[in-house]
């Protein structure tokens, strides 16, 4: 068990830098999520923790020890990968193993230590199979089997389900969570699907072009995103975002309103000077449809889609922009009917034109 | 039922037709003209009608048997012995040219060895044919593991990511593309007894202690200098295929074994060398196949010599089938070959095979 830390890490391939800085703290036990979109840098920096990759300046300790320059197996590391990377040529059993093989442990130290984690993953059954043999599922059971044998300090992740189908892929997630809360392990884990960010994580950094978003718990960068990139990543579907302009400004509101938008005071953070444009976030479960003429916002149905259990709605704004409502029960919308919208100002965001964009869906 | 590769498809025969027309007259009805052959006492021009023969060819050069010759004793029934206190045996031709023995008649020694006061005398009817034999099977022995392991030797230096690793490619491969013929010839200057590369580069080494060797011209060193100079010139193309198995290999299964701690030799043995079994498998049977058709290193540099030491079958099929016109003879070996390296590169195959 251990902690991680990582100061002012960077990473360049030739001129190129892909880790542009990266200030982390990973406490014992804790399960870190790293998210974000494809080239962000997030199975680089997961890479440069295991040692594959090179650091090209800054530190990373573990446990208080500077491991820049220790190979892997010096790191105390384990890492399951996206193909799983488990040996073809040899049985579960052996696969399991092979850490200890290495390592040069007894036979009977071997037969213990796999039982164990055969039962943990309950796969006793698959021992004596060998990975031709297996479901994608079953095959990446053994890679976590052969990272979990040697007891390492940190487990590290990189997106270890998506070759997985939908239906697999949670199952396997509640699994690794299972499997978490029983090790009381690091572990740090990769992925670009937000759903296993959100799920898994006690802490998650969100990663872009190789520098750090926002770091916080799940319902922290649910709630409270700390810039547009993280608001329009996070949440499905994705958060609006409505230019509007600001008249008027005290010390905790701001007052901003669009054609679309009747004047509403939301909350600043700071993030805005004076008066002049600004974006304004809404998730799009954060609204409600209300009579015509009672609501905030105002716009036409382009398209419903009906979920049974939610309704998604295509509207466009008044000023021509577009907007996604979600409405948590099954309603029926005609094309082209107008709709008056309306939500809690405080459930808004307020971000600074100008910010970082970028993946914003 | 007609499958589907003979329904319809006239244009894929068509395109197929030159490559199998060439195969069936080039391989194909070679390969029976010399069972038909080896059947015969056909020579290469002769005016005499050909006669079926049966397998007389056959047990010409197949017959093998052991004698026992007792020592020459004195009239008290001790044993003669020479000066050197040797044992005194009467000569072979005692038993192969005696009437006594007709089963035995024409027949040389190959080799003896001695059993108490006896000397056991192996003696084959085709004493040459023998050696060849030995020594194609000898060439086979080391050239495998010698080409074999040298090649995936080069195929790993050159699996790096190096500035000018290409150059190293082309250099290794290059003796692939040279003809045999020239590279056996250059392998002669090198070889050679008076001034040659291999004397002068052990002279330096040693100091002088180094006496020069005539590699090619002495029994216990010939063989050994074609079969080294053989290696070499083909070991680039295998060093091609074991590249193929090695790049086949996924990155994702050395990191792994990288985070598990492996060493560089636990990796090679636990990652690489089980990723190139079926690569191995096909280099090991190409080599055996090629090792058996050794000739043209032979008949440029020791024309089989000194004294039969470099001897092979195929330099034999040619040599009696062209060099004495007895073709159906040469035909005999040809078939015995092609038996002999069917049946090996089964075995091989066999004990090589995926076991689940």
């Amino acid at each position: 068990m251990a902690t991680l830390k990582l100061r002012d890490v960077r990473k360049s391939f030739g001129s190129v830098e892909v880790i542009k800085g990266v200030d982390l703290d990973i406490e014992d036990g804790e399960f870190v999520v790293f998210v974000g979109p494809s080239g962000c840098g997030k199975s680089t920096l997961l890479r440069m923790i295991s040692g594959l990759e090179d650091i090209t300046s800054g530190t990373l300790e573990i446990d208080g020890q500077v491991v820049n320059d220790l190979p892997p197996k010096a790191r105390g590391i384990a890492m399951v990968f996206q193909s799983y990377a488990i040996f073809p040529h040899m049985t579960v059993r052996e696969n399991v193993a092979f850490g200890l093989t290495i390592a040069g442990a007894s036979k009977k130290e071997k037969e213990e230590k796999v039982a164990e984690a055969a039962r943990v993953l309950q796969m006793e059954h698959l021992l004596d199979r060998r990975p031709s043999q297996l479901s994608g599922g079953q095959r990446q059971r053994v890679a976590i089997g052969r990272a979990i044998v040697r007891k390492p300090k940190v487990f590290l992740f990189d997106e270890p389900l998506s070759n997985l189908d939908a239906a697999l892929r949670m199952d396997m997630r509640m699994e690794i969570g299972r499997l978490h809360a029983q090790l009381d392990a690091t572990m740090v884990y990769v992925t670009h699907d937000q759903v296993e960010a959100m799920t898994l994580a006690d802490k998650i950094v969100v990663l872009k072009d190789g520098r750090v978003m926002q770091v916080g718990t799940p319902m922290e960068l649910f709630h409270e995103p700390a810039n547009l990139f993280v608001a329009g990543f996070l949440g499905a579907p994705s958060m609006n975002f409505l230019e509007v302009e600001v008249s008027g400004r005290d010390a905790e509101r701001a007052r901003v309103s669009n054609s679309a938008l009747e004047a509403i005071d939301v909350a600043h953070k700071g993030r805005i000077e004076g008066p002049g444009q600004a974006i304004l976030g809404i998730r799009p479960q954060h609204v409600s449809a209300v009579a015509a003429g009672r609501g905030m916002l105002h716009g036409q149905v382009n398209m419903a889609e009906r979920l049974g259990t939610e309704t998604v709605v295509d509207m466009t704004l008044k000023d021509g922009s577009k907007f996604i409502a979600a409405f948590d029960e099954d309603k029926v919308f005609e094309r082209g009917e107008s709709i008056d919208l309306t939500f809690a100002p405080e459930r808004a965001h307020l971000f600074a034109p100008g910010e970082v964009k970028g993946a914003v869906h | 039922m007609s499958s589907k590769l003979t329904r319809s498809n006239r244009a894929g025969w068509l395109f197929a037709l030159p490559g199998f027309s060439l195969l069936f007259l080039f391989i194909i009805v070679p390969f029976f003209f010399a069972f038909y052959l080896s059947l015969t006492n056909q020579r290469l021009v002769s005016p005499n009608p050909t006669e079926f023969v049966g397998l007389e060819n056959y047990s010409n050069l197949l017959s093998l048997a052991v004698v026992t010759l007792e020592p020459e004793r004195d009239e008290a029934g001790e044993i003669v012995r020479d000066e050197d206190g040797e044992i005194a045996y009467p000569r072979v031709r005692s038993i192969t040219r005696s009437d006594d023995y007709p089963q035995y008649r024409g027949m040389g020694e190959w080799f003896r060895w001695h059993w108490g006061d006896d000397a056991k005398v192996v003696i084959a009817s085709d004493v040459l044919f023998m050696k060849a034999l030995v020594n194609t099977l000898a060439f086979a022995l080391f050239i495998v593991p010698l080409q074999g392991g040298g090649a995936l030797l080069l195929a790993l230096l050159i699996n790096q990511k190096l500035r000018g690793i290409n150059a190293f490619r082309t250099i290794y491969f290059l003796p692939v593309v040279i003809s045999i013929v020239v590279i056996s010839l250059l392998w002669r200057f090198i070889y050679s007894g008076n001034d040659g590369l291999l004397n002068n580069i052990l002279e330096a080494l040693t100091f002088g202690a180094f006496t020069p060797i005539d590699w090619l011209g002495r029994t216990d060193t010939a063989l050994g200098s074609i079969i080294v100079m053989s290696a070499w010139q083909g070991m680039g193309f295998h060093m091609v295929i074991w590249l193929a198995g090695l790049q086949s290999i996924p990155g994702t299964l050395y990191e792994a074994a990288a985070i598990e701690g492996a060493s560089k030799w636990q990796t090679f043995r636990y990652v690489t060398w089980p990723g190139l079994r079926n690569t191995a498998v096909l280099v090991l049977i190409v080599i055996t196949m090629q090792s058996f058709a050794v000739f043209a290193q032979v008949d440029v540099m020791t024309n089989g010599g000194p004294l039969d030491a470099t001897q092979t079958l195929v330099f034999q099929t040619v040599e009696r089938g062209y060099g004495k016109q007895d073709i159906s003879g040469g035909a005999t070996i040809s078939v015995i070959l092609f038996l002999m390296v069917l049946s090996i590169s089964a075995v091989q195959g066999y004990l090589t095979r995926e076991r689940r």
